[in-house]
């Protein structure tokens, strides 16, 4: 075990992945010699070389379409996007041909390209470099997204990503980058993508999440315990595929829950998962699924504090759930 | 700005004896025989379509030249990353017609499972990589393979086609430059048939040439007489070994002209004229080819209509093999998503399955 930051553990499943599997490359913008805007390829660049740590010109279709084509080729590229706010110039390469190249042939052109992108607010970023898009991926058929909130799950979970034989968008809470830190394995060491982690055991409510409000979570669920009142916080990890049994067990152990990200409310993917709550557990439920979201406007800059989801937020969700 | 336009084949029917690619007799029939064959398959296939028993079709008549010359000029290990209107070009790559039929037909004989509408086939196994109706997306694509093949040091080449339209769209230009930055071994054919359904080239470009487009990014373009199928097979020969020898990549254009509609839902009378086709007419690669080949004793009357008959007769036998295959399972709508299948499809598998679920 090492202690490492969140960014640490990425760079190191980077590095052990690219020793491990001469296939692996990485692209994007100043990931090379600069080791990256984050910081997340530092060193690969001298280490492997610029034909495997490639610095590409501006371009994110380009990066995503190139990603895609060496992945058609038997390469394993993992693509790099700045941030996730400039995700949208690639979006038709990923939704159009990235996520439908398996479907499309049949099986004869699966595309096992990873897009690692720093993703959310809370860097004092503006809109420009603090969007959630999760939920565009997890509505297209043939991604799987994922999101992890600790330094082991960032290395685990990415190794996983590099391994899946299918795309995987890998969404980095930025926010964690340098601000969380936590024992890591050394050397090879993968989380598997679909399982989803149980933060804490309690028996009055779900309270389901992922990414940077994990953390969230676990503040306003240790404040409901001095009260009282057991919260149960899962950590989906992957958001899709969900781990749909370890969200259903716990609903149906708590008859409650509150879900909880940072994205926009709108057709988020808390819509989906209170849908599926009530789909799978409508029996066990004794209160409505309540969600706590940013707001359905672009992100602000100056009011980003209040934008994202605090422990005062969720606690009023879980009082709320708990006085139905 | 313009760009000389490469002609092998001249008017006098002659060979520019600097082109002349230096094909024996039969190979010269070879071609005729495949651009013949071409011009059959699209009046089948648009019968079919009219007569409701395919969905859509979109022809490449006019341009049997530009489709047979490249693809002849294809290795075996090369990669083909095609647009919807290169079926000449995949046949030509070994795609058996059989399996090309059957995908219009999108039935339980089509290796894609009837997942996408006509013209949009692939084949793995001959390195023909699956078709996108967005246009130019697969340029971008076929920078990163060519890139792959260049990093494990192999020498295979990578043809890319797209049409004039294409050559207006973001990834057109980040295709470009990535190749030139990265020197890929890639070849990237510009079919410019004059139109994108219906707008004109001159409101793709206002550079009057498409291939000139590529000095801007470090490479060669070439402009070629797209209904000179000599003129073709040798400058898209000249590039793939060029690309295969790391010498970079080429932009070919080739001029020619889309005779029919853009597909069956397209009605080309509302914005050409009739003199306009008429003036193209009278270019036709097919009629070219053949009075070429009149010209060296290579053709006659009687040769020229078995050709055609033949060709009539193949892709009839073909049609009739494949139609009456079933339609797709309905649980198949499910598969291939995901290399397993995760819950959620699982569940709707199961409905599917159930009586009353389809």
């Amino acid at each position: 075990m090492a202690t490492m930051t969140f960014v640490q553990a990425i760079h190191d499943a980077l590095a052990v992945e690219m020793e491990r599997d001469p296939r692996v490359v990485l692209l994007g913008e100043d990931i090379g010699k600069n080791g990256g805007v984050f910081r997340a390829t530092e060193g690969l660049w001298a280490r492997f070389g610029p034909a495997r740590v490639i610095d590409t010109p501006l371009a994110e279709a380009g990066i995503v379409g190139m990603a895609i084509g060496m992945a058609l080729n038997g390469l394993r590229p993992v693509a790099e996007i700045q941030f996730a706010d400039f995700i949208y110039p690639a979006f038709d390469q990923i939704v159009s041909e990235l996520a439908k190249f398996r479907y499309r042939s049949a099986g004869q052109f699966p595309a096992p390209v990873v897009v690692r992108t720093p993703s959310g607010g809370g860097i004092k970023g503006g809109h420009y470099h603090s969007q959630s898009p999760e939920a565009y991926f997890i509505h297209t058929a043939g991604l799987k997204v994922a999101m992890p909130s600790t330094p082991a799950d960032g290395k685990g979970m990415l190794a996983a990503a590099m391994r899946d034989p299918d795309p995987v968008i890998f969404l980095e809470p930025k926010a964690l980058y340098r601000t969380v830190k936590g024992d890591v394995p050394e050397g090879d060491f993968v989380v598997p993508l679909g399982k989803a982690r149980s933060v804490r055991s309690g028996e009055d409510v779900s309270l389901i999440t992922y990414g940077a409000t994990v953390h969230v979570a676990e503040e306003a669920a240790a404040i409901a315990a001095e009260e009282g009142i057991g919260v149960d916080v899962i950590d989906l990890r992957t958001l899709w595929p969900l781990d749909i049994d370890a969200v259903v067990q716990s609903v149906e152990l708590t008859g409650r829950a509150v879900v909880l990200h940072e994205a926009p409310r709108t057709c988020g993917f808390g819509a989906e998962l209170a849908a599926l709550i009530q789909e799978k557990a409508f029996l066990h439920l004794k209160a409505p699924v309540q969600r706590v979201t940013g707001f359905d406007t672009p992100f602000p800059y100056a009011l980003e504090k209040l934008y994202i989801p605090d422990a005062r937020r969720v606690l009023d969700a879980v009082r709320a759930a708990m006085n139905f | 700005m313009d760009q000389q336009l490469t002609v092998a084949l001249r008017d006098d029917g002659s060979v520019d004896p600097g082109l002349d690619p230096g094909l024996d007799g039969e190979t010269l029939r070879f071609l005729f025989r495949k651009m013949v064959f071409l011009r059959a398959l699209d009046e089948k296939a648009l019968n079919l379509q009219r007569a409701g028993r395919i969905g859509f079709y979109i022809g490449a008549a006019g341009q049997e030249a530009s489709e047979i010359g490249s693809g002849f000029a294809l290795k075996p290990g090369d990669w083909v990353f095609p647009s919807y209107r290169d079926q000449g070009v995949a046949l030509l790559h070994g795609y058996p017609l059989s399996s090309l039929i059957a995908q219009l037909f999108g039935n339980r004989l089509d290796a894609t499972k009837g997942r996408q509408m006509p013209n949009h086939w692939c084949d793995r196994s001959r390195r023909i990589v699956s078709v996108s109706s967005p246009v130019a997306t697969q340029l971008p694509q076929a920078v990163g393979a060519a890139y792959a093949a260049k990093m494990r040091g192999e020498k295979d080449a990578f043809i890319a086609y797209f049409g004039d339209g294409g050559s207006s769209t973001g990834e057109f230009h980040v295709a470009m430059n990535f190749a030139g930055v990265f020197r890929t071994p890639n070849v990237f054919f510009c079919s410019n048939n004059q139109y994108a359904i219906s707008v004109p080239v001159s409101r793709q470009t206002a550079t009057g040439s498409i291939a000139a487009k590529a000095a801007a990014y470090g490479f060669r373009g070439i402009r070629v007489d797209g209904n000179d199928v000599l003129a073709v097979y040798r400058v898209t020969l000249d590039a793939l070994e060029l690309a295969r020898g790391g010498g970079g990549p080429t932009l070919i254009e080739a001029v020619t002209y889309r005779m029919g509609a853009h597909s069956t839902s397209d009605d080309p009378t509302r914005y050409r004229s009739a003199e306009e086709v008429e003036a193209w007419r009278k270019k036709d690669p097919v009629a070219r080819f053949a009075s070429h080949l009149r010209s060296l004793g290579l053709l006659d009357d009687a040769f020229e209509e078995t050709i055609a008959e033949e060709a009539r007769e193949e892709v009839r036998r073909a049609v009739a093999e494949c139609e009456s295959a079933p339609p797709v399972p309905p649980e198949s709508m499910v598969e291939d998503v995901y290399a397993e299948m995760p819950w959620h499809l699982s569940e709707q598998r199961e409905w599917l399955r159930q009586p009353g679920g389809r």
